[in-house]
C-alpha cells in the first residue's frame, strides 16, 4: 500500500509538472518572437513525447492545429532521424505542410532531450513565421512550388552547431528575413528550456526514463476517453457543410461511426482539391476533427495520445481535405477550421441539445502588402475573428477565435508596423443569429492608408460570405461575411485585391448561428441586447418579432 | 511607554479581517479587527484604538501612518464600482469588450469572458483620429462632444475614462478633452488613458482607465473620510498610502491614481520578506506568502522585490491567465494561485486530485472548524497529518475536529482513489505543494533566475507549514519564518519607502540613440515623481533615483528591463546598454540574435525615499538548548510514513537554539514544520532559519 500510494502521488504530481515545463516552453516563444502573428495573436504550440513520438502533455498556450499536428509530426521525424541516431544539442526541423502543420509558414522543430547521457524524451514546437517567399499569405499559388520555400526533414542544430547555412538561405527567400531568424531562433531557445526542465525533475524523482509515467498518463486519459465515448449512442451520423470555396463552392460531407470504443469520422464525398491554396492537408484535418469532438465528449480530458488515439479518420486522397503534393495549401484553415463545425453537425444527432450551432470559423486573416508604388514597403498581417455559435444555455462569444486559439493583433501595433490606418474596429448589430439563444455578433473592420498610395490584401481566408454559420435546433443562421471595397466593389472570389489610393477596405465578419426558436427567447435578453445596441430595433422586429422586447 | 513618543501606524484591510500594528521605539504591537466593508475606516479606527490601548499612547504621538487595502480590487471582483463611461475613439467603441479575442481555455465552450467594466450604451464615440506618428488624421469635433456630453448627464455618471487610439505617445486630443469635460461636467471624475497608463496596445491601455475610472469615486471618498477621521482624532500625520509597486505614496496622488492601490496587501508583505532578506544576508529571496484563499510568490534580490507592469485583476475562471481584466500598472512581481488553507480538494474525472482555486474561506470553513464546512480543505489535510495543533490552533480560540477532517477526506478523495488513513491528506498536500512549486519554478524562469539559489521566506498562516517540503522540491536550502508573520503585511508598509514610478513610451533604435532626446525626457520624467514624493516627505529634497529601460530586438513584443546609469546618458552609453541587453538575454533564453538591432520600447524613472538598511544579524549567537512541549506523529513526506516529532512551543525557544527535524515549531496562528534532513536555528530577531543539512555540512 504504501509503495503503490506514494508511487501514484508521484505519478501525479510528475504530470502536473510536465504540463508546467511545456507551458514554460510557450512562454519562452511568447516573449522571444517576432512576427506580430506569434508575440501578439500566439500562434505557437509546444509539446512532449515519449521516444515513440507519442504526445504526453501540450501547452495550455497556444491552437489546436498546430498542437494536434505536431502530436502526428513528431513520428515523421522519427522514421526519418531515428532517436537512435540522435545526438545531445540535436534540433530538426522541417516546415513541409505534410510532415508538419499544413503549410509552409508553420516551422516544426524537434529535439531529443537527455538525462544521465540517454535519450529520455522528445519536446516538439512550432510557430507561424511572416513570410517564407513564393506569392505569400494568399492562395494565389497553383501548386506548392509557387508558395515560398520548402524545407525537408533536417538539422536545424548539430551537437550544439547551428546550422548557420539553413538559416541563411531561409532569410534569402523571405520579405522578412530578420523576423523568419528571430522565429526560428525562438524555437531553438524553448526547446532547450524545456530539456533543461525535465532534467530537474528527472534528478529530484530519481527517474531513468520517462516511460512508466507516459504510460500512467496515456493510460489514464484514454480510459476517460473511453468513458466518454461509451456515453455517446453507437451508430452512423451523417452531415454535410457547404462552404463558398475559390472557383467554385466546396462541400464537406462526414459520417461519424461511433463505436464501442472508438470514433471515425469519415470523410468520403468531399470535395475534391480546389486549385487554389485552401486545401488543407490529412494532418490539419485530423487535427481540427478531433479538436472539435474532444470540445463536446471530453474537454477536461487532457489531450494527449492516449486520449486522442481512440479517434480516427478517413479521407479521399486527392480531395479537399486530403489533397496530396503538389496541391496548393498555404490558407489551409479555410477548410480546416471548419472541421470542428463537421463534427459538430454529427455529434448533435447523437447528443441532443448538447451542441452549440455554427461559428464563424475560420478566422480572416488580413495580411497587407504595399503594391511597389509610393515610397513605404510593408508586409504586415492582422487578424478579424467573427462569432460563436450560440451555446446550449448560453449565448454565442462574439468576436472570438473559434475553433483557432490566437487573439487578436493591436491595432496599434499593426499601425506602428505600417502606414496603414483603421478607421472602424467594432461590433456588427443583428449579426448574430436569432435563436432562443443568440449567436456571437461579428465585427465590421475597416482599413486605409494613411499615404497616397494603393496597398493589397488577399482575399484567401475571407468564406462564409455566401453561407453563413448555420443555426440549430430552429435557430436561424448568423449574418453571412462581406468584403468589399468602401466605395463599393464587392470582392468575387478568394483573390489578392488591391486597395486604391484613397480608398478602404471593409470586411464584415460573420455572425455566430442561433440555437433553438427565436420566438422562445427570454424577452429579458432581447430588451438588453437593445439595450447594448446588440440588436437593433429593426432587427428584432424581423428576427423575433417584436420591437420592443 | 514613558520615553518613546513617536508612533508608527500601519493599517492592512483585507477581505476578512483588518490588520493594524503600532511600532513604538522598538516596541511593536498588533491586532486583528474584523473588516467593515459598508464603512471601512471604522475597522481602520478600531483596530487603532486597541493598538494606543496597548501601547499607552496618543493619537497625536503618531509621526507615520501608512495604509493599503484591497477594497479596489474587491470592488473589480465583485462590481461594485462607480458608474463609468468611457469616451474613445469613434470606431472603436467595443476593443473592451472584444478583449483579445481569444478563449483563454481550448476545449471548453461554455467559457465566459471578462464582463468589461463599461457596458457598451455607456461607451461613447469620440470623432477625431491621430495616427501612429502624431499626425491629426481626423480633428476632435467638439460639438458633437457637447452633445455626447448631454447624454453623459442624462446618465449620471459618476466617473468618465478616457482612451483614444495613439494617445500613450499623442495626447493632445484627450487633454482637449479634458478641458470641455471640466468646464461642462465640473463634478465628474475624468481619467485619461494617457496618464493613467501611456503604453501602447489598446485593449490593456482601455482596460487600465476604464478600472481606475472606476474605482475612483469609491477609493477617493473612503480615502478623505478615514483622513477626516484620524484628523479628529487628533492625528497630525499625513496619510500615505501603500501602492502595489512597493513605494508608498500620497493621499493626493492615490487619490488620482487608485488603481495603482489595487495589490498593495500583498505588495507590503513582499517588502517585509525583502527587510528579513537583508537583515539575513541575503541576496537572492523567494517569499512565500500563504493566506486562506491564495499563495502568493515574490521574487527578491538584495532586498528588492522584483517589479513589472503587467497584472490581471479579478480572473473568474480557475486562476487562468486571460479570464481576468488586465492593468498596466507598476506591481511587484508575483504570481498568486489558489492555494491557500481553505482551498478545496477534489478528485476530477480523471481521478487526479485537484486542490483550489475554489476555497472554503472563513465561512464555512475547513470542515475541522465545524462550522458546517462539508468539503475537505488543505487546513483539514495538515491536520490529518498532524502538522496543526488541534488544541492550539488560533491561540486556541477554534478547537479542531481531526475526526471530521478524516471523514471528509476519506469520503472526497481516499474513496474514490482507493487511498486510506492518511493517504488521502497525503495525496492532497503533496499535490498543492507541487502546485506551489510549479508556480515558484515557471515564474523564475520567466524572470530569468534560478531558483536552487535563493533562500525561501515564509509568512501569512499557511506558509509556514509547507514551506521546509517546498524547499525541498525547489532545491533550495535555506528557509527563514520572520517573526510576527501573521500581520506580514502590515509591517511590511512600515518598512516601505515613499516612492513614485513615472513611465513612458520612447521607441529609439539605438543605431539612431539621441541622447539628448532620451535626457530631456528622462528629466522630465524625474521632475514629476520628486513631486509626488516630496509632498510624502517634508523637509528632505535628497531622494535616490532608479532609472530603467526596457529594450527588446527590433520586432519583437517583449522587453527585458536594462538599468540605466544615474547620470544624463551620452551617445557611447548606447553600446553599452546594447551589450547589457544581450547578456541578460542569453542569460534568460540561452542565446544572442546575431547582427539584429536593439530597440527601447519605455523608460522608467522611480524615486524614492532612502530606507534604513537593517543591520545583518548573525543566525547563531550562542548554543543554547530547548525542552519539546510534546510529541506526535506527523507525517514526513519523503519516508511516505507518519514519524513521531517532538513539538516545540515558539516563544520558548531563545535565540540560538537549534534543533533538528523532524520537528514542529508551534505558535498561535501557525506551525512551521521543520522537515527531516533540515535543522532550524532561532537568530536573534526571533525568526526562525531552516538549514538543509546535506550542504550545511558542504558549506562548513
Amino acid at each position: 500500500m504504501t509503495e503503490a500510494a506514494l508511487t501514484q502521488i508521484h505519478q501525479q504530481v510528475m504530470w502536473n509538472r510536465l504540463i508546467a515545463v511545456v507551458e514554460e516552453q510557450a512562454q519562452a516563444i511568447l516573449r522571444t518572437a517576432f512576427g506580430s502573428v506569434v508575440r501578439e495573436a500566439g500562434d505557437l504550440s509546444t509539446g512532449i513525447y515519449d521516444l515513440q513520438g507519442r504526445m504526453i502533455a501540450q501547452a495550455v498556450t497556444g491552437t489546436p492545429g498546430h498542437v494536434n499536428t505536431m502530436a502526428r509530426a513528431v513520428g515523421h521525424f522519427l522514421a526519418r532521424f531515428p532517436v537512435d541516431s540522435m545526438h545531445s544539442g540535436d534540433i530538426f526541423v522541417t516546415n513541409d505542410p505534410w510532415m508538419g502543420t499544413g503549410h509552409l509558414f508553420d516551422f516544426v522543430v524537434v529535439s531529443p532531450a537527455y538525462h544521465k547521457g540517454n535519450a529520455v524524451a522528445l519536446f516538439a514546437s512550432t510557430c507561424h513565421v511572416i513570410d517564407v517567399g513564393g506569392r505569400g499569405f494568399s492562395a494565389e499559388a497553383k501548386s506548392v512550388f509557387e508558395e515560398g520555400i520548402r524545407i525537408p526533414h533536417m538539422k536545424l542544430r548539430d551537437q550544439g552547431r547551428l546550422n548557420e547555412d539553413l538559416l541563411r538561405i531561409l532569410e534569402a527567400n523571405s520579405r522578412n528575413p530578420v523576423e523568419v531568424k528571430g522565429d526560428i531562433l525562438s524555437l531553438v531557445s524553448c526547446n532547450d528550456t524545456g530539456e533543461a526542465r525535465l532534467q530537474d525533475m528527472m534528478g529530484e524523482f530519481a527517474l531513468d526514463s520517462i516511460e512508466p509515467l507516459a504510460e500512467f498518463i496515456l493510460d489514464n486519459s484514454r480510459k476517460a476517453m473511453q468513458k466518454a465515448i461509451a456515453a455517446v449512442p453507437q451508430g452512423e451520423y451523417p452531415t454535410k457543410m457547404v462552404l463558398d470555396g475559390y472557383e467554385s463552392p466546396l462541400t464537406l460531407r462526414a459520417v461519424m461511426r461511433v463505436m464501442e470504443e472508438e470514433i471515425l469520422i469519415d470523410y468520403s464525398g468531399s470535395s475534391p482539391v480546389s486549385a487554389y491554396g485552401i486545401n488543407s492537408p490529412l494532418c490539419y484535418t485530423e487535427a481540427y476533427t478531433f479538436f472539435g469532438l474532444k470540445c463536446i465528449l471530453a474537454p477536461e480530458v487532457p489531450n494527449n495520445h492516449g486520449s486522442l488515439s481512440l479517434f480516427r479518420i478517413v479521407a479521399e486522397p486527392g480531395s479537399a481535405v486530403h489533397p496530396l503534393p503538389p496541391s496548393p495549401v498555404t490558407a489551409r484553415h479555410v477548410i480546416g477550421q471548419m472541421l470542428p463545425d463537421v463534427a459538430f453537425g454529427c455529434l448533435a444527432q447523437a447528443l441532443k441539445g448538447q451542441v452549440p450551432a455554427e461559428s464563424a470559423g475560420s478566422i480572416w486573416v488580413l495580411p497587407f502588402a504595399d503594391t511597389g508604388q509610393g515610397t513605404s514597403r510593408f508586409n504586415v498581417m492582422n487578424i478579424g475573428m467573427g462569432g460563436v455559435g450560440a451555446r446550449p444555455g448560453k449565448d454565442g462569444l462574439s468576436v472570438t477565435a473559434f475553433p483557432s486559439g490566437v487573439g487578436a493583433i493591436p491595432v496599434e501595433v499593426t499601425e506602428s508596423d505600417s502606414p496603414l490606418v483603421f478607421w472602424r474596429k467594432e461590433f456588427l448589430p443583428d449579426s448574430g443569429g436569432p435563436g432562443a439563444f443568440r449567436g456571437g455578433l461579428g465585427q465590421v473592420i475597416e482599413v486605409g492608408n494613411t499615404v497616397a498610395a494603393p496597398f493589397t490584401i488577399s482575399a484567401a481566408t475571407f468564406d462564409r460570405i455566401h453561407n453563413p454559420p448555420r443555426g440549430r435546433e430552429g435557430g436561424h443562421a448568423g449574418r453571412a461575411g462581406k468584403a468589399q471595397l468602401v466605395s463599393g466593389m464587392a470582392f468575387a472570389d478568394k483573390a489578392v485585391y488591391t486597395v486604391p489610393d484613397g480608398d478602404r477596405l471593409r470586411v464584415e465578419l460573420p455572425g455566430g448561428g442561433g440555437l433553438g426558436d427565436p420566438q422562445k427567447r427570454d424577452r429579458q435578453r432581447i430588451r438588453q441586447d437593445l439595450e447594448a445596441g446588440y440588436v437593433t430595433p429593426k432587427g428584432t422586429t424581423r428576427d423575433y418579432g417584436c420591437s420592443d422586447g | 511607554m514613558n520615553d518613546q513618543h513617536e508612533i508608527r501606524l500601519a493599517a492592512d484591510i483585507g477581505g476578512t479581517f483588518t490588520d493594524v500594528v503600532l511600532e513604538a521605539g522598538s516596541q511593536s504591537f498588533s491586532t486583528k479587527v474584523l473588516t467593515t466593508p459598508q464603512a471601512p475606516e471604522l475597522g481602520v479606527m478600531e483596530g487603532f484604538e486597541e493598538v494606543l490601548v496597548q501601547a499607552g499612547g496618543h493619537a497625536s504621538d503618531v509621526t507615520l501612518f501608512i495604509h493599503g487595502t484591497t477594497l479596489g480590487t474587491n470592488a473589480l471582483i465583485e462590481r461594485k464600482g462607480a458608474k463609468t463611461a468611457f469616451l474613445t475613439t469613434e470606431g472603436f467603441r467595443d476593443i473592451l469588450e472584444m478583449g483579445h479575442e481569444r478563449r483563454f481555455e481550448h476545449y471548453d465552450i461554455f467559457l465566459d469572458k471578462p464582463e468589461p467594466l463599461v457596458p457598451r450604451p455607456l461607451r461613447f464615440p469620440v470623432t477625431e483620429r491621430m495616427s501612429a506618428r502624431g499626425e491629426t488624421l481626423i480633428a476632435l469635433d467638439d460639438s458633437g462632444l457637447l452633445k455626447t456630453i448631454e447624454q453623459l448627464k442624462e446618465a449620471r455618471v459618476e466617473a468618465v475614462a478616457v482612451g483614444l487610439l495613439h494617445a500613450y505617445a499623442h495626447p493632445a486630443h484627450e487633454q482637449r478633452i479634458r478641458e470641455i469635460l471640466a468646464a461642462e461636467l465640473p463634478e465628474v471624475i475624468v481619467c485619461l488613458s494617457s496618464e493613467v497608463c501611456p503604453e501602447m496596445r489598446e485593449y490593456e491601455r482601455f482596460s487600465t482607465t476604464c478600472a481606475n475610472a472606476y474605482i475612483r469615486p469609491l477609493m477617493s471618498g473612503y480615502l478623505q473620510r478615514l483622513q477626516a477621521l484620524t484628523q479628529e482624532r487628533g492625528m497630525a500625520c499625513p496619510l500615505l498610502l501603500m501602492m502595489s509597486g512597493g513605494g508608498v505614496t500620497t493621499l493626493e496622488n492615490a487619490v488620482r491614481f487608485p488603481i495603482r492601490l489595487v495589490e498593495s496587501g500583498p505588495a507590503g508583505g513582499a517588502i517585509l520578506a525583502g527587510k528579513v532578506a537583508l537583515e539575513c544576508g541575503v541576496r537572492e529571496a523567494l517569499s512565500l506568502d500563504m493566506g486562506g484563499t491564495t499563495a502568493k510568490i515574490c521574487l527578491i534580490e538584495n532586498g528588492v522585490p522584483e517589479r513589472s507592469r503587467r497584472f490581471e485583476v479579478a480572473r473568474m475562471y480557475r486562476d487562468l491567465k486571460g479570464s481576468g481584466l488586465p492593468v498596466r500598472i507598476p506591481v511587484i512581481e508575483m504570481v498568486e494561485i489558489g492555494a491557500g488553507g481553505g482551498s478545496i480538494a477534489q478528485v476530477d474525472e480523471m481521478g487526479r486530485i485537484k486542490v483550489g482555486p475554489e476555497s472554503a474561506g472563513s465561512e464555512p470553513g475547513p470542515v475541522c472548524y465545524g462550522r458546517g464546512g462539508t468539503r475537505a480543505t488543505v487546513t483539514d489535510a495538515n491536520l490529518v497529518l498532524g502538522k496543526l495543533d488541534p488544541e492550539r490552533f488560533a491561540g486556541g480560540k477554534i478547537a479542531l475536529d481531526s475526526g471530521k477532517s478524516e471523514a471528509a477526506l476519506t469520503q472526497g478523495i481516499g474513496g474514490k482513489l482507493g487511498l486510506e488513513g492518511h493517504w488521502p491528506a497525503a495525496g492532497v498536500i503533496e499535490i498543492v505543494e507541487e502546485n506551489m512549486a510549479n508556480a515558484a519554478r515557471v515564474h523564475a524562469i520567466e524572470r530569468g533566475k534560478v531558483i536552487g539559489h535563493h533562500t525561501m521566506i515564509a509568512f501569512g498562516g499557511g506558509a509556514p507549514l509547507h514551506a521546509g517540503r517546498l524547499a525541498q522540491k525547489l532545491g533550495i536550502s535555506r528557509v527563514v519564518i520572520p517573526s510576527g508573520a501573521g500581520v506580514g503585511s502590515a509591517i511590511g508598509f512600515l518598512r516601505a519607502p515613499v516612492s513614485y514610478e513615472v513611465v513612458r513610451s520612447l521607441m529609439v533604435e539605438f543605431r539612431e540613440f539621441d541622447a539628448f532626446q532620451v535626457n530631456q525626457l528622462l528629466e522630465e520624467m524625474s521632475a514629476e515623481a520628486r513631486r509626488v514624493v516630496a509632498q510624502g516627505i517634508a523637509g528632505s529634497n535628497d531622494f535616490p533615483e532608479e532609472r530603467v529601460v526596457e529594450l527588446r530586438y527590433l520586432g519583437q513584443g517583449h522587453e527585458l528591463r536594462i538599468p540605466l546609469p544615474d547620470r544624463p546618458l551620452e551617445p557611447k552609453d548606447a553600446e553599452t546598454l546594447r551589450e547589457q541587453f544581450e547578456e541578460l538575454y542569453e542569460a534568460v533564453y540561452g542565446l544572442r540574435i546575431p547582427d539584429m538591432e536593439v530597440q527601447s520600447v519605455s523608460w522608467s524613472v522611480t524615486v524614492t525615499t532612502k530606507t534604513e538598511v537593517p543591520e545583518k544579524v548573525s543566525d547563531v549567537v550562542e548554543e543554547a538548548s530547548a525542552l519539546p512541549l510534546s510529541h506526535r506523529k506527523v507525517y514526513d513526506p519523503l519516508a511516505g510514513e507518519q514519524a513521531e516529532c517532538p513539538v516545540y512551543w515558539r516563544f520558548d525557544l531563545n535565540p540560538g537554539v537549534r534543533i533538528s527535524g523532524p520537528a514542529v515549531i508551534a505558535e498561535e496562528a501557525t506551525s512551521t514544520i521543520v522537515p527531516s534532513h533540515f535543522s532550524a536555528a532561532i537568530n536573534s530577531l526571533g525568526h526562525i532559519v531552516m538549514q538543509a543539512l546535506a550542504l550545511e555540512q558542504k558549506n562548513d
